[in-house]
């Protein structure tokens, strides 16, 4: 089969490549708010964390010359950012919700603030590993060619869900999360265990972010972030706080993603711009098939606000 | 019991607590000092990090001034802008008196704009005034749908309402971006996609001997509709009572998902509303400068003013006195366009942060008398 004579099998195999492309920012950044909201906490303001991260991994990946110098101050940004949050959160009568909505803004704020010279130059790319070298079709080549950063989500998501199952930080984690009440009967400091969930949370949104100025779009521009911050929570609820259903739907949501310009691809644009609704589109579908106002949802923590 | 009954017998209770006088006086100044005293702490951890940046704190304040409030010609502007701002803020701040945190009013908003847009391609030759009266009513009647549907997921099937009115604003934006690059694009508007210019006589004007047009007015008009509607009618009174305790309201036998459906649509409705008054009194057509970020300065002014419908005026004002000085703050100071969202940013956190202080203050406490 060549090249030619793929068709509409071009459109699979495109959704296929975005789907890994368009997910891996996903995955991160909905792992990350699967620790934060495991231990009771919901932060909204990840969309910021990960726009501040775009802009900052590519800022520092610029000036020193490295990706993966990028990488890792983007997600020290984040960190910030999740202490900025955690440590909100712990004076009394502050609603999570509303702190999230306030560090969005600001993270975007920031980002546009101090991203303007950055927006010409160009940064150092991550590399990608070529995992469609037996394939002959240039296509298949191309939509396999997988990104470091999604093998790493990968094993994250195995390591986080090994780390809440079986040692003493995830069950931790856990117990914060089901009850604050058992967890001080337990003499754990329910705050400290927080603002620290919070802190890997917004790290690995800021590795996400990372993900965005420096592989794909791969450049930094006021526009990166199509709201992959804020759809990642609504992501762990449809996964039902487990990281391994994490993968399966960030994938979704990137083959969502991809239905555009997998579409565009093959020639068909009649409602191009209605395609870029297809992932809010999805994960509203999600939203309203998962919640209830009858039965709380399976396996959410106890003392999370959004399903209280 | 009625509703009425109900409060009558709530204020009855707290005049007998101790000094209804002295009690609503405290309490009021401490609504209103704790924010302003947040809004000056931000103010001044702003100018920090002007310092910090090596540009003076005094000139961007100055700069403020004179280009928000110092003359004439700067409060013109400002209060032009000030319109879509109080509308977006009320699509915040009635909600939330249900205790719903909406934060999509910009969806409601652009396809406001969109539905005046069309209307006005759709139905043209009527009277000015009718004409107006139409966009107005299809923008409120799409916003008023938008918003109402996050409020009737969130009551028919427990959907988090802030998650799905953001994700609806995202929906929104692509609807609108389908619309003016599609069906309704007029052909004639090469580098910005629009919609055919609105018929000068639907254009809305300005008011009697000001550069201000009258979507000030009507914004004026809707918070005060709303703070009497929310503050002093029994639906309001039922609403807040949502608000505080959903189950104790459902309990009492208040009809919960009609409130939060009908609150909600007003709220979009208002929201909608914006989106005509952009449409027919600044942009003159559909486009994507609808999509200006109204629906989130709105949150923060709704906040800013504790969701006080009446307080949202003031504070209204001032943001969109400081947004009209971005420019001027821009090209003098050598400043990002940004810095405005920064500023935002920070007051927006510093004020969530004040909440923890209200009930603190020993002064503004009623006196309880002696047991």
């Amino acid at each position: 089969m060549s090249a030619d004579d793929l068709g509409l099998w071009a459109v699979p195999i495109a959704m296929l490549g975005g789907a890994i492309r368009v997910s891996t920012p996903f995955i991160l950044v909905s792992l990350g708010e699967c620790i934060t909201e495991r231990s009771g906490r919901i932060n909204l303001g990840l969309e910021g964390t990960l726009v501040f991260g775009a802009m900052a991994g590519y800022a520092v990946a610029y000036e020193s010359g490295s990706a993966w110098i990028g990488v890792a101050g983007a997600a020290l940004a984040g960190t910030a950012f999740g202490l900025v949050h955690g440590w909100i959160c712990k004076l009394p009568r502050v609603n999570d919700i509303a702190v999230g909505i306030a560090l969005m803004l600001f993270g975007i704020g920031l980002a546009f603030f101090f991203g303007k010279p950055y927006i010409q130059p160009s940064a150092p790319d991550l590399p990608s590993i070529p995992l469609g070298f037996w394939s002959d079709i240039p296509q298949l080549e191309a939509a396999l060619r997988v990104n470091v950063l999604f093998i790493i989500g990968i094993a994250l998501a195995f390591v986080i869900a090994w780390m809440f199952r079986s040692t003493r930080t995830g069950l931790t984690i856990r117990v914060v999360g089901d009850s604050s009440d058992a967890a001080r009967a337990m003499g754990i400091d329910a705050n400290r265990v927080r603002l620290l969930s919070t802190a890997a949370g917004g790290a690995l949104a800021g590795v996400a972010g990372a993900y965005l100025s420096l592989y794909y779009p791969g450049s930094w521009t006021e526009g990166i972030s199509s709201g992959q911050g804020l759809m990642a929570v609504a992501l762990v609820i449809f996964a039902r706080w487990n990281p391994i259903n994490c993968i399966w739907a960030a994938l979704l949501f990137g083959a969502a993603g991809a239905l555009g310009p997998a579409l565009q691809s093959v020639g068909v644009t009649s409602g191009y711009y209605l395609s870029y609704a297809a992932p809010y589109v999805l994960t509203l579908i999600i939203l309203i098939a998962t919640s209830s106002t009858t039965r709380a949802l399976e396996g959410a923590p106890g003392e999370l606000s959004i399903t209280k | 019991m009625s509703v009425s009954a109900r409060q009558r017998t709530i204020a009855t209770g707290t005049l007998q607590a101790g000094g209804l006088r002295g009690f609503l006086s405290n309490r009021k100044a401490e609504a209103v000092l704790v924010p302003t005293g947040a809004l000056l702490a931000a103010f001044v951890l702003f100018s920090v990090f002007l310092l910090f940046l090596g540009k003076s704190p005094v000139e961007f304040f100055q700069l403020v001034w004179r280009a928000g409030f110092g003359t004439q010609f700067s409060w013109e502007n400002t209060l032009s802008r000030t319109a879509p701002l109080l509308l977006a803020a009320l699509c915040v701040a009635i909600p939330s008196r249900l205790g719903l945190i909406v934060i999509g009013g910009e969806g409601a908003i652009v396809l406001g704009g969109v539905a005046a847009g069309a209307f006005a391609i759709f139905a043209t030759g009527l009277p000015g005034a009718l004409g107006m009266v139409g966009m107005a009513l299809a923008a409120m009647a799409m916003g008023g749908i938008w918003i109402g549907l996050i409020g009737y997921l969130r009551h028919a099937r427990g959907v988090n309402e802030t998650i799905s009115s953001l994700l609806l604003a995202y929906i929104a934006i692509a609807l609108m971006n389908h619309f003016i690059e599609g069906p309704l694009r007029d052909p004639a508007s090469l580098n910005k996609p629009s919609t055919a210019p609105v018929d000068e006589a639907y254009r809305i004007g300005n008011l009697p001997s000001l550069d201000v047009h009258w979507g000030l007015a009507v914004g004026i008009l809707a918070c005060i509709v709303s703070y009497i509607l929310i503050e002093k009618t029994t639906f309001g009174f039922a609403a807040r009572i949502v608000g505080g305790n959903t189950r104790a309201a459902r309990i009492q036998g208040l009809p919960v998902g009609r409130l939060m459906v009908g609150f909600c649509a007003l709220a979009g409705a208002f929201a909608g509303l914006a989106g005509m008054i952009e449409v027919a009194a600044v942009h003159g057509s559909a486009n994507a400068s609808l999509a200006a970020g109204y629906g989130y300065t709105g949150i923060l002014i709704a906040f800013l003013a504790r969701h006080n419908m009446l307080a949202i005026i003031p504070v209204a004002i001032l943001l969109a006195g400081i947004e009209a000085s971005s420019g001027l703050v821009q090209r003098r100071m050598d400043l990002p366009d940004a810095t405005m969202l920064v500023l935002q940013g920070l007051v927006f956190i510093i004020i969530l942060m004040s909440e923890t202080l209200i009930g603190r203050f020993a002064i503004f406490q009623p006196k309880t008398e002696a047991v």
